[in-house]
C-alpha cells in the first residue's frame, strides 16, 4: 500500500470527500493560504477556491454560523491552526451544536459540523498555544471527540466525520503532521468508537491516545528486547470509547498505563483508569498508572518544558515499574526533535 | 472638554528636547526588536516571536503620554510596547532565552510578557483578551476612584472578535478610562484587512457608532502619535470616558519569527510594497524632524544609535549567560 504523511492523509481525504459531497465547505483563518494549515488544506483549496475559503479572527460566533450553516444542509469544516482558539467557540460547540439533535427532540434536523483541531508542542509554545481540551470535549453528550494518531486514522476518521450526521471534532497533533504510514486510496471510513490494537503483547497494557502512541511503541520496541510484552491500544475516539478493546487487553495483560496528551486530573488518562476500575477490577495485578503532562501550564525554558511533557522513556520505565523492575535512565530512546522555529 | 491639544511644532525650541527624547525611545525598541531578530536565528530563543518592527512610533508615541502609574497591556506583537512602558532589554531577552531572569522566569515566552514596576501589566497570545483585560484594570480604577488610565495595545483583527464589540460597549457604558489603541497595520498574518473586514467601514467609523471617541494619528510618525496620545490622554483624565486611537501602521518582517517574507518566497505581499512603507520609516521620519529644526546634529544622532546599539548588545549577551530555571521549580506558583 502507498504511504503518506499524516498531513497528506488529511489532505486527501478532504479533496475526496469535497469531490463526492457538494454540500462541505472549508473554513477558518489560513486553510487556503499557501501553506494550508501545515499542507492539510492546500489541495483542497487548490481544487475548490470557492468551497475553501479564510474566515476572520471570530471563533465564538463562527461555531454558531457553522450550525447555521448545517441545519440548512451544509457541511462546514472549521479548522483551528491551534486547538487552543476553540475555546472561544465553546458556548455554540456545547450549548447549541452538541444538544441540537436531542434539545429539540430530533425535530430540527441534523447539524454536521466537523472542526479539526491543532495541538502545539515544543520549541517553547507555552501556555496558550499547546493544549488539546479533547477531555472537557469528550465530557458532553453529542460530540464526537477524535484523536487519530496514525495517517490511516488520519483520513479514515476524517472522512466519516464529512458523512456523518453530527458534530464531530478531530485533535491533530502537530508533531504529527510529517509522520509517514500506509494509506488506503479508496475512500475507506473507519467508524467512530472502534479502537486500534497497534501492537499485541500480554505484560502490560499502554492504552494511548494521538501522540502517546508513537511513544508507546518506541518504548514497547525498547522492553520487546528485554522480554517484556507490551499491548498498546489506540482508542481513536475518545467518544464514542470502544470500553471493550480496553477491557479485553486489561483481562489479558492485567497491568495498564494510560498515557495521554493533555493533564491527568478530570481527564482521559482518569476515565479510562475509572473504567477499569469499575469493570476489571480483579483483573488488576498491580495499580493503574496515569502518564500525563506535569500539572502546570506549558512552561517556554527548554528544561522546563523537558520536565513537562511524558516521553517514551517516561512510559518504558512506567512499564518497568509495574512489572517490579527497576527503572534505568532510558532517555537514548527518546526521539531528539530536529525542528527548527519559529513555529 | 479639555482644549483641543495643537500639534507639537517640531520647530520650536521648547520642542527640540521631546523630539530628542522620542528619538532616543525609538531607537531603543527598533535597535533592540533588530538585534532580538538576528539573534533569534541561531535557534537559542524557543519561543514563537512576533517582531514589531516597522511599527515603534506608536509604542513610542502613546507611553511617552502615559504616566508611569498608568497601565498597559498587548498583545502577541508586544515587545514595543513593553520596551517603551519602561520594560528592559536585559529581561526581555532573557525572557526569550528561557532564562530565570526573564521578566516572566522564563516560563510565558515572547507573548506573555510582564513588569508591574513600570505599569506594563501583561501581554497575551490570544485576540481580545488585552482588551478586555485593560477594560477591567480601567472598572477598577472607575471603582476605586483612582486617576489612573489603562491602555491596551492590539491589532486590526481584533475587531473581528465579539470582545472587541463587548468592550466597547460595557466602557462606553460605564464610562471607564481605558485607552484602546489598534495599530492597524492592514494584515492579520497573510491576510489583508480587505478580505476579512466589510469594504469601506473602517474601523474607528464603527467604534465611534458606541459613543466612544476615536482619535486616527499617522503611526509611523511618532510626533503625531504623542500629539493624538496626549489629545486622548487629557480627555480620559478630565472626562473619564474611553477613547479609541486608531494608528495605521505597518510591519516589516514576517508575522511570527525574523525574517521578511519575501526571504522566504512569501507572496501575500509585494516587496514594493514592503519597500514602501519603508520609506515611511517611523525611525527616518524622527531623524529628518530634528535634523530640520536643528534640534541636534548627524554625528549627535549618529552617536546616539551607536550607544544604544552598544547598551543592547551588552544586555542580550548578559542575558545569554544567565541561568536556566531548575526543573525542580516546574510547580512554582501553582495553587
Ligand atoms: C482567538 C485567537 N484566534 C486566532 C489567533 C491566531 N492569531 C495570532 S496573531 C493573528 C493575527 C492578528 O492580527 P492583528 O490583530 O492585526 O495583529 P498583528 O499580528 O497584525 O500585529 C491570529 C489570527 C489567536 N492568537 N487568537
Amino acid at each position: 500500500m502507498r504511504v503518506l504523511k499524516y498531513k497528506e492523509a488529511i489532505s486527501e481525504a478532504t479533496v475526496q470527500a469535497m469531490e463526492a459531497d457538494e454540500s462541505i465547505f472549508v473554513t477558518g483563518h489560513a486553510v487556503d493560504y499557501p501553506s494550508g494549515i501545515f499542507g492539510s488544506t492546500s489541495a483542497a483549496a487548490e481544487k475548490f477556491p470557492d468551497r475553501v475559503f479564510d474566515c476572520p479572527s471570530m471563533e465564538n460566533a463562527f461555531a454558531g454560523i457553522a450550525v447555521g450553516a448545517a441545519a440548512m444542509g451544509q457541511r462546514p469544516m472549521f479548522v483551528y491552526p491551534r486547538a487552543d482558539f476553540m475555546f472561544l467557540s465553546f458556548d455554540n460547540l456545547l450549548n447549541l451544536a452538541c444538544k441540537w439533535r436531542y434539545m429539540y427532540g430530533g425535530n430540527a434536523g441534523h447539524v454536521p459540523i466537523v472542526l479539526r483541531a491543532v495541538v502545539g508542542k515544543g520549541w517553547g509554545q507555552g501556555a496558550t498555544h499547546s493544549q488539546s481540551p479533547h477531555a472537557p470535549l469528550a465530557h458532553f453528550p453529542g460530540l464526537t471527540v477524535a484523536m487519530p494518531a496514525a495517517p490511516a486514522d488520519a483520513k479514515g476518521l476524517l472522512l466519516s466525520a464529512l458523512t456523518s450526521n453530527h458534530p464531530v471534532i478531530l485533535f491533530e497533533h502537530r508533531s504529527l503532521f510529517d509522520h509517514e504510514g500506509e494509506v488506503d486510496e479508496a475512500m475507506e471510513p473507519i467508524p467512530f468508537g472502534k479502537a486500534r490494537i497497534v501492537r499485541e503483547g500480554h505484560d502490560v497494557t499502554i492504552v494511548a491516545t494521538s501522540l502517546m502512541v508513537s511513544e508507546a511503541v518506541t518504548a514497547a520496541e525498547e522492553l520487546a528486547g528485554r522480554g517484556i510484552s507490551v499491548e498498546i491500544i489506540d482508542p481513536r475516539t475518545i467518544r464514542p470509547l470502544d470500553e471493550a478493546a480496553i477491557l479485553n487487553s486489561v483481562k489479558k495483560t492485567g497491568r495498564l498505563i494510560v498515557a495521554d496528551t493533555s493533564w491527568e486530573l478530570c481527564g482521559f488518562s482518569s476515565e479510562v483508569a475509572g473504567l477499569v476500575a469499575e469493570k476489571a477490577f480483579k483483573h488488576l495485578k498491580a495499580p493503574v498508572r496515569r502518564i500525563a503532562l506535569a500539572d502546570c501550564p506549558a512552561p517556554v525554558s527548554m528544561p522546563l518544558e523537558e520536565a513537562f511533557y511524558p516521553k517514551a522513556s517516561t512510559l518504558a520505565n512506567a512499564v518497568l515499574e509495574l512489572t517490579g523492575q527497576n527503572t534505568e535512565n532510558m532517555s537514548h530512546i527518546d526521539e531528539v526533535s530536529l525542528f527548527k522555529g519559529p513555529y | 472638554m479639555p482644549p483641543k491639544t495643537q500639534p507639537i511644532d517640531p520647530l520650536a525650541s521648547e520642542n527640540h528636547e521631546t523630539l530628542l527624547r522620542l528619538h532616543e525611545e525609538l531607537l531603543r525598541v527598533r535597535h533592540a526588536e533588530l538585534a532580538l531578530a538576528e539573534r533569534y536565528k541561531q535557534q537559542e530563543m524557543r519561543t514563537p516571536t512576533h517582531f514589531g518592527v516597522g511599527q515603534e512610533a506608536v509604542a513610542v508615541g502613546v507611553c511617552a503620554a502615559l504616566e508611569k502609574t498608568d497601565v498597559a497591556y498587548s498583545h502577541h506583537r508586544s515587545h514595543n510596547h513593553f520596551l517603551a512602558k519602561g520594560g528592559s532589554v536585559y529581561r526581555l531577552a532573557a525572557e526569550l532565552f528561557g532564562r530565570e531572569t526573564g521578566c516572566s522566569r522564563g516560563r510565558g515566552g515572547s507573548v506573555h510578557l510582564t513588569d508591574l514596576s513600570c505599569g506594563f501589566v501583561a501581554s497575551s497570545a490570544i485576540l481580545g483578551e488585552a482588551m478586555s483585560a485593560a477594560t477591567g484594570s480601567a472598572l477598577a480604577f472607575r471603582l476605586g476612584n483612582e486617576k489612573r488610565i489603562a491602555t491596551a495595545f492590539f491589532g486590526d483583527a481584533v475587531a473581528e472578535e465579539g470582545a472587541f464589540y463587548e468592550c466597547l460597549s460595557y466602557a462606553a457604558l460605564k464610562k471607564l478610562p481605558v485607552l484602546y489603541v489598534c495599530e492597524n497595520n492592514g494584515y492579520a498574518t497573510e491576510s489583508p484587512l480587505s478580505i476579512r473586514q466589510p469594504a469601506g467601514a473602517d474601523i474607528s467609523g464603527r467604534v465611534a457608532s458606541f459613543g466612544v471617541r476615536t482619535i486616527k494619528a499617522e503611526g509611523n510618525d511618532v510626533l503625531a502619535v504623542l500629539t493624538a496620545a496626549r489629545e486622548a490622554v487629557a480627555y480620559l483624565r478630565t472626562e473619564g470616558t474611553p477613547v479609541f486611537l486608531e494608528c495605521a501602521t505597518y510591519r516589516w518582517l514576517e508575522h511570527v519569527g525574523p525574517f521578511y517574507d519575501h526571504e522566504l518566497g512569501r507572496t501575500y505581499r509585494t516587496e514594493q510594497e514592503v519597500a514602501g512603507w519603508q520609506d515611511k520609516c517611523p525611525v527616518i521620519k524622527s531623524r529628518a524632524a530634528i535634523l530640520e529644526a536643528g534640534a541636534a546634529d548627524e554625528a549627535t544622532l549618529d552617536k546616539m544609535q551607536t550607544d544604544i546599539q552598544a547598551v543592547i548588545q551588552a544586555d542580550i549577551e548578559k542575558a545569554y549567560g544567565d541561568p536556566w530555571p531548575d526543573p525542580q521549580q516546574l510547580f512554582d506558583n501553582i495553587y
